[in-house]
């Protein structure tokens, strides 16, 4: 990986929709280096996707609800974790799974549209997991920060037009 | 009534000149929708760090004054910064005062310096405060003009044309605001004899130092024989994304601090307390995020200068601050004319290269302290503007 590829993940994390061009001056390489480049961090799985973080609370239409469910598992002989880590999220309410130190092995995070379908996935398809021993949920309340990003009114730029 | 009142105010105050940058904001900040090339600071807010520790001084009670030179503990910590990132040694204890600003810093080395009728020469196009700092402590600017050909820098047949026996200080500012020129050590050294020669002062403005992208900043006190007679100037505002703060520092040989000190102590008494805990937080954690927005600029830099050349607009690579010093010849317009029209028909705020002084007729000044989807619809409406009065011409 070199230090322009870098720069490039960098920039694309912040911002995935800086046009080709812009992006190949930004780095100063020509666009047919830069489109090479980004092509092959994608086929290198470094570029998983792109993703927008949208704030749900404002748009109308759409509600749900997301809890964080700390999870207690028996890990099996030879595969540890990862082997009901997999059966986990492999479900598609499932939005994220981590393996964590301290008072209970996975974390996992799921959304669903209503506390009944979330309550109905955490009873029925994940405590009845073999190795799952026990869950606690935790229903999420507010977003205030997500992925780095502070969920508030867009800031508006507070400095004078024009300045020494 | 005007012409009465009038008539109480100094000669000195009455014949300075309004700042061209003022009647730019004053023309930008009446419209709306205006995308702002025009301005002086970072984008970026504070640190938050340094924001904490700004509300963390007020709740352990640090609103009283501070020792005059600054508190002691910030001292030090500036002394081991300039030692760690410039490889210069100044002493906490007697070389270093910490100022309202950079701004205050350059006043008050000045009002320590300047006898009356002495000659300054301020390099320019160059910050507009320069020559009126001059004036008001009752010296004589003198300017001296750079140029694109040189890519802004000082060059020895210039300044040696500028010297006269009057002369007692030279003001340099690299990286530049307006220009974004730096000087290397290898030019640096090139006119360091002249100075010597001459037996002259340097000020040496290095508020834009940490934003140097290609190459690293070389101060010009660290050049044998220079250090003595070099009174370096620089702050927070910039680096740190603290303009609002107002927190400088000025440092050099101990009598000149010392003199510095005694005007700073009747004038301004101390620089602000809660500021300086910022400022404290600034050297200790804000390296991480001065590397980030550092990173920013200079991507955006990139991505700006180009654009100017690819539309006609020559435009040399500046090699640090953040500002763009693109030539507008091409279209036939002087720089007021330019940014004037250009704001009014395309709602796009630069600064007309005159109001730097000489040599900057002919440029604007354009801030790439914004982000990238701000200077990409900019580039647009300017790209348009050059083009619509080109077909014209
Ligand atoms: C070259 C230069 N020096 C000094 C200053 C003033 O900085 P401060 O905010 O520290 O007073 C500025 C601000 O624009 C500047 O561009």
């Amino acid at each position: 990986m070199n230090e322009k590829e870098v720069e490039i993940l960098e920039i694309l994390e912040e911002n995935a929709r800086v046009p080709m061009e812009v992006l190949a001056d930004m780095v100063d390489v020509t666009v047919e280096e830069v489109e090479r480049m980004v092509k092959s961090l994608e086929e290198q799985n470094i570029i998983l996707s792109y993703s927008s973080v949208i704030n749900w609370d404002k748009a109308a239409g759409k509600d749900g609800v997301a809890a964080m469910i700390d999870v207690k598992v028996t890990p099996k002989r030879e595969v540890g974790f990862d082997e009901v880590a997999e059966r986990i999220y492999r479900f598609p309410e499932v939005k994220a799974v981590y393996l964590m130190s301290g008072a209970f092995d996975l974390s996992v995070q799921i959304e669903g549209k209503t506390m009944r379908e979330v309550a109905f996935f955490v009873s029925n398809k994940l405590s009845t997991l073999d190795s799952v021993l026990s869950t606690t949920t935790h229903f999420l309340l507010k977003k205030y920060k997500h992925d780095g990003i502070i969920f508030e009114p867009e800031q508006k730029d507070k400095r004078i037009v024009v300045s020494p | 009534m005007r012409q009465v009142k009038q008539k109480y105010v100094s000669k000195t105050a009455s014949q300075l000149k309004p700042s061209g940058i003022r009647k730019f904001f004053d023309l930008a900040s009446q419209m709306d929708n205006v995308i702002s090339l025009g301005v002086g600071e970072p984008d970026f807010v504070t640190p938050w760090n340094v924001c904490e520790a700004g509300y963390a001084s007020l709740e352990s009670g640090y609103t009283a004054y501070t020792a005059n030179a600054g508190l002691m503990e910030l001292r030090e910590e500036i002394s081991s910064y300039l030692s760690e990132q410039f490889s210069l040694s100044y002493s906490a204890q007697s070389e270093i005062v910490l100022t309202v600003g950079a701004s205050q810093a350059i006043d008050l080395a000045f009002r320590a310096i300047i006898d009356p009728g002495d000659e300054v020469i301020i390099v320019e196009p160059g910050f507009v405060a320069y020559a009126p700092a001059v004036t008001l402590a009752g010296g004589v600017p003198v300017s001296l003009e750079t140029s694109a050909e040189d890519e802004f820098k000082v060059t020895r047949d210039r300044l040696k044309k500028v010297i006269t026996k009057r002369t007692k200080a030279i003001l340099f500012c690299f990286p530049s605001n307006p220009t974004g020129a730096t000087m290397s050590e290898e030019e640096l050294k090139d006119i360091t004899d002249l100075i010597e020669k001459h037996d002259l002062l340097v000020l040496s403005d290095e508020i834009y130092a940490e934003l140097t992208y290609d190459q690293t900043h070389y101060s010009i006190s660290r050049i044998e024989g220079m250090r003595e007679r070099t009174i370096l100037i620089s702050g927070f505002s910039k680096a740190f994304a603290m303009t609002g703060w107002r927190l400088g520092y000025v440092t050099g040989p101990e009598e000149i601090i010392g003199a510095i000190l005694k005007i700073h102590q009747y004038t301004m008494m101390c620089a602000p307390t809660i500021a300086q805990h910022g400022a404290l937080e600034a050297l200790r954690s804000g390296r991480a995020d001065l590397d980030r927005m550092k990173r920013s600029y200079r991507q955006r830099r990139n991505y700006l200068v180009k654009a100017f050349n690819q539309m006609g607009l020559s435009c040399h690579m500046p090699g640090g601050a953040f500002y763009a010093f693109p030539s507008i010849q091409s279209t036939g317009m002087t720089s007021d004319e330019f940014a004037e029209k250009l704001l009014q028909e395309e709602r796009v705020a630069v600064v007309p290269g005159h109001v730097f002084g000489a040599g900057g007729e002919g440029y604007i000044r354009c801030s790439y302290a914004t982000s990238i989807e701000s200077l990409q619809e900019a580039v647009k409406r300017i790209e348009q503007f050059v083009e619509r009065h080109a077909e014209k011409a």
